[in-house]
This record gives C-alpha cells, structure tokens and sequence, in this order.
C-alpha cells in the first residue's frame, strides 16, 4: 500500500471518530496502527535517507575512482600543497568551485562563508577569514584571490531585507551581512525602485566588489598586489542561467603625471 | 610621486553577444581611495553609467592620492577544443598563462560536462536549496567535501576555514556562527558534520605555539594564532595525552581532538542543542587521512554526554579505507 493510500485511511478514520463517538476507540486503536505501519514504510522502503552511508558511498567512490587511479597527484599532494588560487564562494550547498569551476585537489584553498564575504582588517573580530587570508598569501603564496558571489543568494537577500538597525533579529547572521553594507546602500541610491528581486542581483555584484576592496584592508594582500604577485578578481555565478562573469582588480604603480 | 592605477576586466562566459569596449575615468583625489567598477554586462540589464563604488581604505593607501579606473569587457567564445581542455589542468608557470582563460575553461567543462546534462536538477535547485547535511572542512586546497565525499550540488551547505574550527556560542569570530544559524535555523539540516585531516597545517600553528603565547591575548602579529586559539583545549589534551610521541604524532592527535573540541563547541549553541535532544539533528565528526587515503567517523552520544568538561561521549565508530 502507498503512503497516499494510508494517508487516506488514516483521515477516513479521523472522520469517523468524530462523527460516531462509540467508534473512538476501535478506531483510534487502528490509527495508531496505520501510522505505525506509515513510518515503516517509509523508513525499510530503501528510499530513506542514510546520512551515514551517504558519505561512506562517497569517500569510497572517491577513493576507488580518483585517489587509487592518480597516485602521482595524491602522493605529491600528500607532501604539501601549493594551490595558485585562493577561493571565496559562499556556503551555499549549490556553489562549490569544485564543481564550478572544476578545481580538483591542489588546485584551490577555499574559503567558504554566508555570502562569501571578506570583512575588513580586524585582528580579533574577523581573526577567521584573516587567518586564511595569512595563510594563503604569506605561507602558501597564492597567486590569485577570487571571490564568487552567485545568484539567489540568502545572505544577500538577507542584507537587503533586514533592517540592521541595531534590533537584531538573529544572533550572528545580521551582524556578519552588514560587512557588506555599503554594497547595499549603493544598490538602493541607484535602483531604489526596482523591484526587490532585481535589487538583490545588483547587490550580489556590488558585494563582492566591496569584499575586494576590503581585500586591501590587509597589508600584506596590498603588498603582494603592489609588487604584482598578487591578483585579486572577482565573479558571479548565475545558476539560474548557468553563466559565470569574471572581473579583475589589479593595482600597480606608475609614474604620476607633474600636476 | 607615483599614483595607482586599478584596472576591471570583465568577461561574460555565457554570452556571444558582448561588445568590447575600454572604459577610463579619472576619480577625484579627495575622494575615499579605491574605486571599484561597477558591472557593465549588458546580459543583466545593469546600467553602464552607473557611479563607481567608493570605499576607504587605510590610511597608507589614501597617500596614493591618484587613482585611475579603466574597465573592460572582452568577448569570449563558448566552444572549446580538447587540447584547451588538457591545458587547464597544467599548472603552467609562464607569465603568459592567463587566469582568466583558464577560469574560462573550468567553468565551460563544468557547464558541458555536469550543468547541461543535469539541466532539470540544476533549474529545480535555482529555486532552492534544502541540502541534509551542513560540513565545516578545512580551506586546504587538498580535502574539499564535494571531493572526498562525493557531495553533489545541492548536497551540503559548506564552511570552510582554518583548520575546521567551530567557536563557542559565547565568544569568538562570527562568520561559521552565522552560517550554522542560517543552515539549523533556515534550512533546517538533519547533520552537521566537522571534517579534521592529516597535515594540517592550522594544527601545526597551534601545536607550535609557545606556552605562554596561548595564555596571552590577542597577538598583533599573526591572525593565524588568534584564531587557531580557539583549539587550545585539544592542544592541552594532545599534549598531555602523546606527550611520549614525536611531533608529527602529537599533530596527529591533536588534528583529531580538534574536531571533537568543535563538536563539544557545537553543544554550546542553545537552538543546535534543543535539536539535538529532540533527535531532529545529528552531529558527526571525521577525519580524512589524505597519506593513507582512510576516513574515519564518528557521531555525538548526545544521551551518553557527560558534563565533565573536555569529554565527549561518541558512538558509532567507523573507519573506511
């Protein structure tokens, strides 16, 4: 029997009972055992989800298919990394440059958060994502720093929907948007009406245009763009379109022109 | 005297229909420093003239009073060869190597490769995620979930960071707070789970640190040891528990304890806690040995906690290699 067909002699039976008092407890009785049966249904149908053994299948299918077949990489690997790029995607389950922009291991040291955002220098606030910035420039010398914003993005839907206005509603994730603030403001003195869907893509862009900026804000990334070992770029991933944009950002020093 | 100069390149990797063009603008030396582009993709309906975006940066960069602004969009085609894609998996360390082709190229094989074959369950997921596991991994470009686990799009809603650390409730940095409110809060996952592995080198700092460095507060000089901090009380088990083993070892140990240091912190959240009694979520930890290529896993007794401070009760113990 389906889970529908259940579903519905289980309502049919409610409806006795309210309609013929005497049957409440024959019927209740039934109920009970209907919704018993429901649930082992729905939990020995093969169908229901095993956390556990989803991740086992995976780590094994890995290992059988890409770690046993490139052994060259995965020894080297073994030895150290020294990935060219440093990655900021959002934690979104739906943006993982792995699959994005096919990086396999080794190729890119990845940081993930809401809205993939890089706050300004702040040793004690932000010593997480400026941990990773160190890490990445100073001791594994990455070449290049890309920050992927993406389309339908919650926290970004978040910065521009909450009021931050000091009454927050949640306990971290309104003080953690608001780094890109000024992203917001921007997309509100120059489309103020749009409509709030088109409002959020702007703000998908500026955000990530203020996360480079904010790049800057740590002095050895500003060194490293200076002296041209360091590129920043930033993207969107638009998985409604399946279209990805890239831009750059590069500072160098030229002579000023005699004022 | 020397001034900056900031150059945006765009490129649009959908589109055939983008016209290439230079953009410069002079920005007023009295404004706030860098000055970043606007989008000029005409594919999004963004508007072209829009003012650039000025933030401030720090006073050292403010001294480069000049800034100049040049933007530009090249076209670019969709099709690619075999050879182009053989190529982006060559690190290629010629100065000629461009990133932006390269990015290109990843992006395309993604496209053709996974997007349009899966086209149906990409545009069911556009309208939203609803992924059952949240993972906190390390940002080492070497153990990415989506790749040792198999996780596809859609799968698990992804932190990354130093070290797979996860801060108390009470203190710390906010941004893997923030995303554990929005994955057990919005999305509702069933299972959180902290991926630790071998080599890691946020352990390694922390395992380096000086005795009295880790009772100090805040150093000036490195963001990595303020953050890696938050792991000092599976420094202090390490320690003590392989004081008789090499470094390495005691890295090891340390790797591992670091995760449950996590899991306990994970308990600290009241909205992660009352989930976890009432059985709606379940945290697991892991530990991705990329020497031997083995994982091990295990899951939080909540029922067998004990309030003793550092223990943990676990269950389930399993380790596939």
């Amino acid at each position: 029997m389906g889970s529908q067909s259940y579903e519905d002699a289980i309502e049919a039976l409610k409806k006795l009972i309210i309609e013929k008092d005497d049957l409440k407890t024959v019927a209740a009785a039934k109920v009970e055992k209907l919704t018993a049966e429901l649930k082992t249904i729905s939990s020995s149908d093969g169908k229901a989800f095993d956390p556990v053994e989803r991740i086992k299948q995976g780590f094994v299918t890995f290992k059988k298919e890409k770690y046993d077949t490139n052994p060259a990489l995965y020894g080297e690997l073994a030895k150290g990394q020294s990935p060219k790029y440093m990655v900021f995607a959002c934690s979104d389950s739906r943006v993982c440059p792995s699959h994005v922009l096919n990086f396999h291991p080794g190729d890119a040291f990845v940081v993930r958060n809401i809205a993939n955002m890089v706050p300004p220098y702040d040793q004690v606030k932000y010593a997480g994502v400026g941990a990773a910035i160190e890490y990445a420039v100073l001791h594994l010398k990455v070449e290049n720093i890309v920050i992927i914003g993406h389309s339908a993005c919650g926290g970004i839907k978040g910065l521009m929907s909450f009021a931050l206005d000091g009454n927050n509603s949640t306990d971290f994730i309104e003080d953690w948007v608001k780094i890109c603030l000024p992203a917001k403001s921007k997309v509100l003195a120059e489309a103020e009406s749009s409509a709030f869907e088109d409002q959020c893509g702007r703000c998908e862009r500026e955000a990530v245009n203020v996360s480079l900026a904010n790049l800057l804000t740590y002095p050895f990334v500003r060194e490293g763009v200076v002296k041209g070992t360091l590129a920043l770029k930033g993207g969107y991933y638009d998985f409604v379109k399946g279209a990805f944009e890239l831009w750059e950002l590069q500072f160098g020093l030229s002579p000023a022109h005699p004022v | 005297m020397r001034s900056i100069c900031c150059w945006i390149r765009q490129l649009h990797f959908s589109s055939m229909a983008i016209v290439s063009s230079i953009m410069s603008t002079s920005v007023d030396p009295s404004s706030l420093g860098v000055c970043v582009f606007p989008n000029t993709s005409k594919i999004f309906g963004n508007n072209a003239n829009q003012l650039p975006t000025y933030l401030r940066l720090s006073t050292s960069s403010r001294r480069h009073a000049k800034l100049r602004l040049a933007a530009s969009i090249s076209k670019v085609p969709l099709k690619i060869t075999r050879e182009e894609k053989h190529q982006d998996h060559v690190n290629s360390p010629d100065k000629g190597h461009d990133v932006f082709e390269e990015i290109k190229h990843r992006f395309l094989t993604f496209k053709k490769d996974k997007y349009m074959d899966n086209l149906e369950r990409f545009q069911s997921l556009a309208k939203s995620q609803s992924p059952k596991f949240m993972v906190i991994a390390c940002a080492d470009s070497r153990v990415c979930p989506s790749e040792i686990l198999g996780f596809q799009p859609g799968e698990a809603f992804t932190v990354r960071n130093i070290a797979n650390i996860v801060p108390t409730y009470e203190s710390g940095p906010s941004e893997t707070k923030a995303a554990l409110e929005f994955a057990v809060n919005s999305l509702q996952v069933e299972n959180i789970l902290v991926v630790g592995h071998s080599r890691c080198g946020g352990i390694r700092a922390l395992m380096t640190m000086d005795d009295d460095e880790t009772e100090e507060g805040i150093d000036s000089r490195s963001f990595i040891k303020n953050w890696v901090i938050i792991g000092k009380p599976a420094r202090s088990i390490s320690k003590s528990a392989a004081s008789e083993l090499s470094f390495d070892q005691q890295c090891q140990h340390c790797e591992k304890e670091s995760v449950n240091c996590s899991l306990r912190n994970l308990l600290s959240y009241p909205w992660i806690e009352e989930r976890v009694k009432k059985g709606t979520l379940t945290i697991h930890g892991g530990y991705y040995d990329f020497t031997e290529c083995t994982f091990e896993k295990w899951t939080v007794d909540y029922k067998e906690r004990r309030c003793v401070e550092r223990s943990l009760a676990v269950k389930d113990r399993s380790i596939w290699s």
